[in-house]
This record gives C-alpha cells, sequence and structure tokens, in this order.
C-alpha cells in the first residue's frame, strides 16, 4: 500500500469522468429528479416522509454497483488490468483508489439529493444531517465495492448490467423499503438479515425519526461497513496478476 | 572439467536478460507453448517471430509474469519471472492497446509514471519518442489507430527499463513510422536496454541481432539472421523459415 499511488489510482478515475460530462452530470441530478418524482406520485409529505430516508441509501447504492461493475469490467476487457498487474501498484491501491474516487462521488450526490429532499420536499429529519450522509455515503461504497467484486464473473457488459438484478434487487426488495422487516416470513426474514442494505436502510430510518445516535444505529454502521472492507478485499482476490 | 562447464553456464545464465529453460503453457486445454528453452543476451534487440497464433504472445505474457504456466523455468534478469522488483525494470507493450482512451496521451502517461515512480520529465521525452508530441492534449480515444498503438507504446517507455517486451509494436504502421521506431530500438540497445521485439513480418527480422522463430509452440530456430540464412542456404529471411518450416515436424 502506497498513498501515492492510491490517490493517483483516485485522480485517474476522476479525470476519466471529467472526460465524459453527461456522465457525470447525470450521476449528481438523477437520484435527485427520482426523488422529486417519488414526492410528487404520493403527493403527501407524510407518505414521502416514510420512504425518502430509505431511498437516499438505495439510489447510490444502485447506480454506484452499476458504475464499478461496467468501469473494472471496461479495465479487464481493455486490458489496462493486465498492464497494472505487470507494473509497480498494489492490488489494494488500485482499489481503495476507486473506493475514494466513487465515494466522492457518491457524497455530491447525496448531498444534492438530500439538500432537495430536505427544504424543497419537506423531508423531515430529527437526526443530524452528518449522520446522514455518512450512512448515505457509505451505501453507496457498499454499492461499489460489491459492483467491483461481482464484475469479477461477467465476461461481457450484458452480463455486468445483469447482475445489477441479481445482486441489488433483491437486497431492495428486503431491506424493510416495501414491507416492515418485522412482518417477514422466517425465510425472508433470515434472508433480509444476511443482507447488508438492510442495516443500512433501518440506519437511515433511525436518524431521520430520531436525534439520539443509539447503539443500532451504530451497530448497523460498523455492519456496513465490515461489509464493504469485505466486498473490497474480495475484489482485490479476483485481480489475479497470473491468469491461465 | 564439469565444474568449469557449469561455472560458463552459470555466467552466462546471468549475463542473459532473459533465460527460458522448458516452458509449457496451456491455454484453453491447448498446449501452446512448447519445452521451448532459449536465452536472450543483455543489450540486443531480439526479433520474435512467427504466424499468428504461433505462441509468441503466450511466451511475452509468461516472461512479464502474468501467464499461468504449466511447466519450466523463465529469469528475467537474474530473478523468476513474475519477482516484485521486476515490475519497475520491464517495460511491456501489449498488441491491443492497453492505455485509457477516456484521457489524453498526458494524462494517461503520467499516472502510469507515478506507479512507476519515474520522473515527472519522463513523460514528455516518452511522448516525443513515439512521436505524439502534436497529440500530447488529445483524447487517446480520438487518436488514429497507429496513434493509439504508439501511445501504448510510449507506457513501456517510462522509466528507462532494463527489458523492453514489445508485442508486435510495429503492426499498421506506415514505412516510415516504422523505420522511426526500429531506429528507437536500435537507439535504446545502444544504450544498453534489452530489447525482446515480436512481429509476424519477416522484413523486420532484418533488423534484429537475434531471430527466434516460432510455429505452432515450439522453437525453430534461435540464431542472428546471417547464421540463419547461411544455415537454411537461403537469401532472404522469408526464404530461410520457410525452409526451417519445412524441415522441422512439430510434435502433434
Amino acid at each position: 500500500m502506497n498513498p501515492t499511488l492510491t490517490l493517483a489510482t483516485t485522480r485517474r478515475i476522476l479525470t476519466q469522468l471529467r472526460h465524459d460530462p453527461r456522465t457525470v452530470v447525470m450521476l449528481v441530478v438523477v437520484p435527485t429528479l427520482l426523488m422529486i418524482l417519488l414526492r410528487y406520485v404520493f403527493n403527501s409529505t407524510l407518505v414521502f416522509s416514510h420512504v425518502a430516508p430509505a431511498l437516499l441509501g438505495v439510489f447510490p447504492f444502485l447506480i454506484m454497483f452499476l458504475i464499478a461493475s461496467i468501469t473494472t469490467l471496461r479495465e479487464r476487457t481493455t486490458g489496462t488490468l493486465e498492464r497494472l498487474m505487470t507494473l509497480p501498484i498494489a492490488r489494494l491501491d488500485l482499489l481503495f483508489g476507486y473506493a475514494l474516487a466513487f465515494g466522492l462521488i457518491a457524497i455530491v450526490q447525496v448531498a444534492v439529493a438530500a439538500a432537495v429532499a430536505l427544504t424543497w420536499l419537506g423531508l423531515d429529519l430529527a437526526g443530524s444531517v452528518v449522520m446522514l450522509l455518512v450512512i448515505a455515503a457509505l451505501d453507496a461504497l457498499l454499492g461499489m465495492a460489491l459492483g467491483l467484486f461481482v464484475s469479477a464473473f461477467a465476461r461481457t457488459e450484458f452480463q455486468a448490467v445483469q447482475f445489477m438484478p441479481v445482486f441489488v434487487l433483491p437486497q431492495i426488495l428486503l431491506c424493510g423499503l416495501f414491507v416492515p422487516r418485522e412482518s417477514m416470513g422466517w425465510l425472508l426474514r433470515w434472508l433480509s438479515d444476511v443482507m447488508p442494505l438492510s442495516y443500512a436502510v433501518e440506519a437511515l430510518n433511525r436518524v431521520t425519526m430520531s436525534s439520539v445516535i443509539d447503539a443500532v444505529i451504530l451497530r448497523n454502521l460498523v455492519v456496513v461497513a465490515c461489509c464493504v472492507l469485505l466486498a473490497l478485499v474480495l475484489g482485490a482476490a479476483t485481480l489475479r496478476r497470473r491468469t491461465p | 572439467m564439469t565444474a568449469k562447464l557449469n561455472k560458463r553456464r552459470i555466467k552466462r545464465m546471468t549475463n542473459s536478460a532473459l533465460s527460458v529453460s522448458g516452458l509449457r503453457v496451456r491455454r484453453g486445454g491447448r498446449l501452446v507453448v512448447r519445452d521451448v528453452s532459449f536465452e536472450v543476451p543483455r543489450g540486443a534487440v531480439t526479433g520474435l517471430l512467427g504466424p499468428s497464433g504461433c505462441g509468441k504472445t503466450t511466451l511475452m505474457r509468461a516472461i512479464v509474469g502474468v501467464q499461468i504456466v504449466e511447466a519450466g523455468e523463465v529469469a528475467v534478469l537474474g530473478l523468476p519471472a513474475g519477482s516484485p522488483p521486476l515490475r519497475r525494470r520491464i517495460g511491456y507493450a501489449t498488441q491491443n492497446p492497453a492505455i485509457y482512451a477516456d484521457l489524453t496521451v498526458t494524462e494517461a502517461l503520467r499516472y502510469f509514471a507515478t506507479i512507476l515512480r519515474a520522473p515527472a520529465s519522463d513523460v514528455d521525452r516518452v511522448i516525443a519518442e513515439v512521436g505524439l508530441t502534436e497529440n500530447a492534449r488529445q483524447l487517446i480515444g480520438s487518436l488514429s489507430g497507429g496513434q493509439h498503438s504508439r501511445a501504448n507504446l510510449a507506457v513501456a517507455l517510462l522509466g528507462k527499463p532494463e527489458l523492453l517486451v514489445l508485442d508486435e509494436p510495429t503492426v499498421g504502421l506506415d514505412p516510415v513510422l516504422r523505420d522511426e521506431l526500429w531506429a528507437l530500438f536500435r537507439r535504446l540497445a545502444g544504450s544498453g536496454a534489452t530489447l525482446l521485439v515480436s512481429s509476424h513480418v519477416m522484413d523486420e527480422a532484418a533488423r534484429c541481432d537475434r531471430l527466434l522463430l516460432m510455429r505452432e509452440g515450439v522453437l525453430l530456430a534461435d540464431d542472428s539472421p546471417a547464421v540463419l540464412r547461411e544455415r537454411t542456404g537461403t537469401a532472404d529471411l522469408e526464404q530461410a523459415f520457410l525452409h526451417l518450416v519445412r524441415t522441422t515436424e512439430v510434435p502433434a
């Protein structure tokens, strides 16, 4: 590990994005637009306040999963990953470089969406804004780390895109957004318990409802952070210096 | 007597930039490199020639240490291939450009230079060496095919590597550029670097100090161009290669 190389990788990824302004605009604006859409679909501040916190975590999770899996797949298929594997850079420098770049984008994305939701759309936040941003950014990192990891199992971009419904949608369906986790059958409840997004959404809901940062929030944050690290380490294991 | 011979052999091994013995590689169930052994002297340009699909790229991948090999030994600059210290001492350019198309030439090279801990001035130097100074601020994705592959070659030149492994670096280039690149390879060898350059065009073979001829994973010849012409009794290397192909039986 070498911080210079981690930061150089972050800068390289952000520079690549800078040359693609349309993607940058979509990254920053799309979650916010979806929040606005949702607010007027429900047409009630009360219902909106009920689902909005969860979605502040779900949208960046989904978008970062897609972006990360496509970008890493591109590194693999264009041969740049193999080139990096012949150079003096540690695999974790590469992965943490990615995590840092996408984490920064996620913070901007969530900050814009949260600002609009809290002011214009009338979302009521009892807890701290900073905590909300931290959890949502962690969600985005979770999506990114999972995307990095599963992209190792995709040979084509078609496959990579279809990993989204496989790895992301079940987490969204079972995270407590549609049905409270308490009312699920034992099997679904168990599945919900092993999915990291459930912990993130629970933490987001608690931060919105109460100003107290309780043990559950902290525990959930630790669970999500550990899942991010685990996915990154597993991701590092899929980057092989030698290939068949 | 034996001790003396052994001593000479060891000396030769450490003097070689590259020493490959009994290398066997299987890819997709097929044996693509079959018990290949050879040495590459330091400070020379060695050509790796053979038809497309004969195992040149796989052999090069084994040398830079990214290929899983079945058997055999590959020593690069006195170290086993793939050893971490070698990562700063080898420059490798793949045949298909492996460079970020959504960066400018300068931005991409600056990233690789940082990884190699090469001085910042190296970026402009290698851009000039491959003749891309006028395109330095252009996005790599918008370059022509030949410019794209020269940008890819420039990455391999960063940090003054002791061994350059270049896979078909001149493919698709016009004769003038090809000539310029070969002059560059000569200059690099003159300053002490070792070059292993693959090609499937025989007219490039004459520019090499030594030639490795490969066919279907087997090494057919390992000689200087002059010796090769003499041995096969042919006037040009294309004929020499054909002669070797016809007289050597490749195991099934």
